[in-house]
């Protein structure tokens, strides 16, 4: 499958996330902020970093990029969309994804490898994982609490669209430990931690993270 | 040309850590009175000619769409004549 990963003014882990997408088996193709062109892609993510240097919110600003108009329409289409670190805050700038990322109650920029359990493995980006599997993925980020009003957590608790839960100990002040949901069709999924750090034994703590790019190609092949 | 001013704050009930950043420093410094901070954001806008009942509306809108996030943020539009630089300036702070 050809999947596309935006760059941003600001993006960081762009070029990650692209050998991400190779080392899982498909093709990477670039896609540019200020294009609303999505080149043919099957698939798109939105990395990590620090688009727009944060101003205003985190992801505020992206969300009106030509691009993200183009990514909207998809998403409503089914397209998959993984949106990482940044790339979550964007989707639910965009309100892809319901809640919104917040400072990290102890104020503090985290870096670490950290747990996760996988609990949605219906979705384009998680097919690759068994339900409940425990995985270590780096994790870094300044504002990365997730925060939803108690409706909207017992909405995505009830539909079973928390597709990942810090384990062990929250990092970030996360309501309910979450670090990651989905939309109610599982095509677009925003995570916190960041897999494309964690896809091969040379760097990070592991390829746990591998299982976000090679669900895409499984599911071509399912 | 005239100014419009949106106030925008977390909600109440969404943490504030740069507000308890703040208040944490304050009694190091001092200051015993206040006890509690929350931090938001002022915007000051420009527009051109009188402010009208079409203009106030496009600015809710702006501040709905881009200035605030509904999810963690409420927002107030009012109308002042002088900026806090010019209010600052008058008071001979600046």
């Amino acid at each position: 499958m050809k999947v596309g990963v935006v760059t941003f003014p600001g993006s960081l882990d762009d070029v990650d996330a692209r050998r991400a997408v190779t080392i899982g088996g498909n093709e990477a193709v670039a896609l540019w902020h200020g294009d609303d062109d999505l080149r043919g892609v099957d698939a798109v993510v939105l990395p990590g970093g620090f688009s727009y240097g944060d101003y205003l919110r985190c992801g505020a600003i992206s969300r009106f990029a030509p691009v993200m108009t183009s990514v909207v329409e998809a998403a409503g289409k089914g397209m998959p969309v993984l949106g990482i670190c940044n790339g979550f805050q964007i989707l639910c700038e965009s309100h892809l994804l319901p809640g919104a990322l917040i400072r990290n109650d102890h104020r503090k920029f985290v870096c670490r490898d950290q747990r996760l359990r996988i609990e949605r493995v219906d979705t384009p980006w998680t097919s690759a994982y068994a339900a409940g599997a425990e995985v270590t993925i780096v994790l870094k980020n300044g504002e990365g609490g997730f925060v939803a009003d108690e409706p909207t957590l017992d909405l995505l608790e009830g539909e079973g669209r928390v597709v990942a839960r810090y384990l062990d100990d929250n990092p970030n002040g996360s309501l309910r430990d979450i670090a990651g949901i989905s939309n109610e069709r599982g095509n677009v999924v925003g995570l916190m931690p960041h897999p494309e750090h964690a896809v091969e034994d040379l760097t990070g703590p592991g390829t746990d993270g591998l299982g976000f790019f090679t669900s895409l190609v499984e599911k071509a092949f399912a | 040309m005239a100014r419009v001013v949106v106030d925008v704050m977390p909600k109440p009930e969404i943490l504030d850590p740069q507000g308890k950043a703040v208040l944490g420093a304050l009694p190091r410094l001092g200051f015993d009175l206040v006890t509690d901070v929350r931090q938001g954001k002022r915007f000051e806008l420009q527009v051109d000619g009188e402010i009208t009942d079409a203009v106030l509306a496009e600015i809710e809108k702006v501040a709905g769409t881009l200035l605030s996030n509904p999810v963690i943020e409420d927002f107030e539009v009012h109308v002042e004549e002088h900026s806090v630089a010019e209010v600052a300036h008058e008071a001979g702070r600046a």
